[in-house]
């Protein structure tokens, strides 16, 4: 018979050796599967993988920009997770961060492109932030589940973003918005560094070191740890429970539409219903994987878009089915997740474990 | 079912030798209970004495480490609910088990092969039998807490219950529906049932039953028959001799007014009265201890004065400032307000990592709990904190690896530590204990009534809310006895015997007969 007992304290080197270990034994299994079902040799799929996103200068800057977008995103989330308030809403805080941006690009073009940038920016942030304050005050104030309620608000959000689609419609009857002032680029990112996705960095790293003294040294931080242990404690030591969930999940929101203003202003130029792309949900796992650590997300982050974007290179390259890169990658993210519970837990046979 | 006898002579149930034990807690030790057919019998004890889990080992919630149980005369293994269904066990615990949405005949023929109709057909003639209202159409959550006690009841008989064993099925009732109740009980017995109420009431124990087991720490104390018995004589055998336990008891001359608490009436979320008309003074240099069998509104009494629940309109909780003699009422404040007004209030609550600590944190991050908003410019001071985790850990001798442990991995006397060791570091004015050395070892308890002396002879009002009557009676100086959430009697600590204040806790006023009204 097998037994569980919990693990109180592996150190943490030990930790990250489990974690190292899930992963080479996931790469493992996944060379027999690919050697089984396609007879190729999986040293060079995965080869394929690193040059499927390093191989050249601009596919390392489309994986940064993405790991980005994923990073800005968990970064967000981790305020709310932290409370324990599990925000699913991310996608729809996206889309009403996009539209807010997309609005301002078009209706404020004359604006110098300084100030717009910076227009939108507060815009996005307000429009996010308000898709995070009502679920918020709900739950403060009836107690309603946040899970279905940010979850339902994703659907509104993505139906007001269809709205907005055909109401800017370009080029009659196309049904798509299309790129936002091509010729003047008002409203886009200026490369920086000499690098079209320069902004989008420093914007999103600079939200990962602000948030992460945010819940760590301040007193919103401490309050937000406190709510997330105990709500019943939370009350006990005086701290105003609905005031302090309603001002953590709308900054959830704000730094979520934040991230919708990026996708807008620093990628795409333009607005669509998958402006969010599922990244809402994706980041969960991100934030999830990293204890809301907004450092240890970078590193998940680009886990994530490594074996995203080196699946589809597999697929493409080899051309076969992509549902393969995604067994791929479904291995390794379980192989991941399953090394959580041995660092937590300890397996032994029952017989050893009698006093 | 057919079980006509009502001699008292036969055994329905014998319990011999029954020990169990949870952890290092042993909750009954080598008991022996003995059930008749056809009697009320009481199982009287303090909360804590082991009567559930003794009933439980015999509906198969548990399972005896050792000693045997024989039903009508037979050895009989109960290892789950089914096997007590199958010996004819039924009971009605005090969280009800019931499916909320399911209606009355769903819940009644859960786990049982029996068409709906049947079922609904069957619940009625109980309900004719015994004169109940059951409508088997209602949903669970559409009744009150009487109805689904009275469809306990019902499910327990259709299952073929001779035995029924009722967990304090008092403390939700209205006196007319304990009435009720206890007519259905009677009517039970005269039908030839064996009932067992598991309750601390004495006034009910008298009413009701034809014969009283009494439990204490565990361990089987005796059984009287009601009508050689009385309220003294129960309480007597309930709360045991005195025993002499050394603990110390300063006396302060100069006593202060400190807290003036006037007509505290408090209700919970249900809407139950918990406090009714509570008046007291509490005054500083002296350590007033709240007794009374647990639930009598020890809790919402604390929990009001922390400004943690509200109270009702006519309450009034004066507090007097220590430096500037000012009154203030802090029945109108919560407690972020009390905290912000400088009111020098510290709380040791009974739940201790679920309302005095937040369990994942570190020691030095639950020491910030009472002092982060002091950091300026929105920012945590941690400096302070950290000092103040170092310290306790020193002076009380807490046992923790190191300072970054998350305090739900310390032992219970440990977290007991970081938690008083927080709430006496603001050597508040006023200071409220609820069952502040539960679960702790000797050791750990001394140390604890002396950190309260010293906060009584620094000139703190202390506010101590214990369950052990040989602690209460040489720590305290007076002694406030809570019974069912109205004060039973103010005693003088140093002069007031264990059996008057163990019958001032079972019958309001210590007298013997029904409470009026």
């Amino acid at each position: 018979m097998l037994r569980i007992r919990k693990r109180t304290n592996m150190p943490l080197w030990q930790q990250w050796l489990v974690r190292f270990a899930a992963i080479v034994l996931a790469l493992l299994l996944d060379a027999v599967i690919i050697y089984l079902l396609t007879k190729m040799n999986p040293l060079k799929v995965y080869s394929t993988m690193f040059t499927g996103v390093f191989g050249t200068s601009r596919r390392v800057w489309n994986a940064i920009r993405d790991i980005m977008m994923l990073l800005c995103i968990g970064v967000g989330l981790a305020p709310a997770f932290k409370m324990k308030f599990w925000n699913i809403g991310a996608e729809g805080q996206i889309l009403m961060g996009g539209i807010a941006a997309a609005a301002c690009m078009i209706y404020l073009k004359s604006l110098p492109a300084a100030l717009l940038l910076i227009v939108m920016f507060i815009a996005a942030a307000l429009a996010g932030g308000f898709w995070g304050f009502i679920p918020a005050i709900s739950k403060a104030k009836l107690n309603t589940n946040e899970t279905l309620f940010t979850l339902m608000m994703n659907y509104i959000a993505i139906q007001l973003t269809a709205f907005f689609v055909t109401f800017w419609e370009n080029s009659y009857g196309s049904g798509i918005v299309g790129t936002i002032n091509p010729e003047t680029q008002k409203g886009w990112f200026p490369p920086l560094f000499g690098q079209m996705y320069g902004l989008n960095v420093v914007i999103v790293l600079l939200l990962v070191v602000l948030v992460y003294c945010y819940l760590r040294f301040t007193k919103h931080g401490y309050e937000i740890a406190v709510v997330g242990g105990s709500r019943n404690t939370a009350k006990y030591a005086g701290i105003n429970v609905p005031a302090v969930t309603v001002r953590t999940v709308t900054l959830s929101g704000m730094i979520c539409g934040i991230a919708g203003f990026i996708s807008v202003a620093g990628q795409g130029h333009t607005i669509s219903t998958s402006t969010a792309g599922g990244r809402g949900f994706v980041a969960i796992i991100v934030a999830w994987l990293a204890k809301f650590n907004t450092f240890v997300m970078v590193l998940i982050s680009f886990l994530l878009v490594f074996l995203e974007m080196g699946a589809k290179e597999i697929a493409s390259r080899f051309n076969i089915n992509d549902n393969l890169s995604k067994m791929i990658m479904g291995v390794i993210l379980f192989f991941i997740l399953g090394s959580e519970f041995f660092i937590n837990y300890r397996l032994g046979l029952s017989k050893a474990e009698e006093n | 079912m057919e079980s006509v006898n009502t001699q008292r002579s036969e055994y329905a149930v014998r319990m011999v030798d029954i020990s169990k034990t949870f952890g290092t807690i042993r909750a009954n030790r080598n008991v022996s209970l003995d059930i008749m057919k056809g009697e009320i019998l009481s199982l009287l004890g303090e909360n804590g004495s082991g009567k559930t889990t003794l009933m439980n080992m015999l509906s198969g919630i548990y399972f005896p480490d050792s000693g045997s149980i024989y039903v009508d005369g037979k050895p009989a293994h109960i290892r789950s609910p089914k096997d007590a269904h199958d010996l004819h066990i039924g009971m009605i615990h005090q969280h009800f088990k019931l499916v909320d949405v399911f209606t009355a005949a769903e819940n009644v023929k859960l786990g049982i092969r029996d068409s709906l109709k049947k079922t609904k057909a069957a619940i009625r003639s109980i309900c004719e039998r015994y004169n109940f209202t059951v409508d088997p159409d209602k949903k669970v959550y559409e009744m009150s807490v009487s109805e689904k006690q009275t469809l306990e009841i019902v499910k327990a008989l259709y299952r073929g219950a001779d035995v029924l064993i009722l967990d304090e099925p008092t403390a939700v009732l209205t006196p007319q529906e304990t009435e009720a109740l206890f007519d259905v009980m009677r009517a039970m017995k005269a039908d030839g049932k064996s009932i067992v109420i598991i309750t601390h009431k004495l006034n009910e124990v008298l009413e009701i039953s034809d014969r009283v087991a009494i439990m204490r720490k565990g361990e089987y104390v005796g059984d009287i028959l009601t009508k050689d018995a009385d309220a003294q004589k129960l309480s007597d055998m309930m709360v045991g001799h005195a025993v002499s336990l050394n603990i110390d008891r300063p006396f302060v001359e100069d006593k202060k007014l400190r807290l003036k608490i006037r007509n505290l009436s408090v209700k919970d979320h249900m809407g139950v009265l918990r406090l009714d008309n509570v008046s007291f003074d509490a005054y500083s240099g002296e350590i007033l201890g709240i007794a009374g069998i647990t639930g009598s509104g020890q809790k919402e009494l604390l929990e009001a004065v922390a400004g943690l629940i509200p109270t009702m309109s006519g309450s009034s909780m004066i507090y007097i400032d220590p430096r500037t003699g000012k009154e203030e009422d802090i029945k109108k404040y919560d407690a972020e307000q009390i905290r912000a007004l400088g009111i020098s209030l510290a709380f040791v609550p009974e739940d201790r990592l679920g309302m005095g600590l937040v369990g994942s944190m570190n020691i030095p991050d639950n020491m910030m709990l009472r002092s982060y908003k002091e950091g300026r410019l929105g920012l945590t001071d941690r400096r302070k904190p950290l000092d103040l985790a170092k310290k306790v850990v020193d002076e009380l001798e807490v046992m923790t690896p190191n300072l970054d442990t998350p305090v739900r991995k310390l032992s219970g006397g440990n977290v007991q530590k970081v938690l008083v060791g927080r709430e006496l570091a603001s050597e508040p004015s006023l200071l409220m204990a609820a069952y502040a050395v539960r679960g702790l070892d000797i050791y750990t308890s001394y140390a604890i009534y002396r950190l309260l002396n010293e906060r009584k002879l620094n000139g703190g009002a202390v506010i101590y809310v214990g369950e052990d009557l040989d602690v209460l009676l040489e720590l305290c100086d007076r002694i406030l006895v809570l019974c069912a959430g109205r004060i039973s009697g103010i005693v003088d600590g140093r002069t007031a015997r264990k059996d008057q204040v163990g019958l001032m806790m079972t019958s309001l006023g210590g007298n013997t007969g029904p409470a009026a009204d």
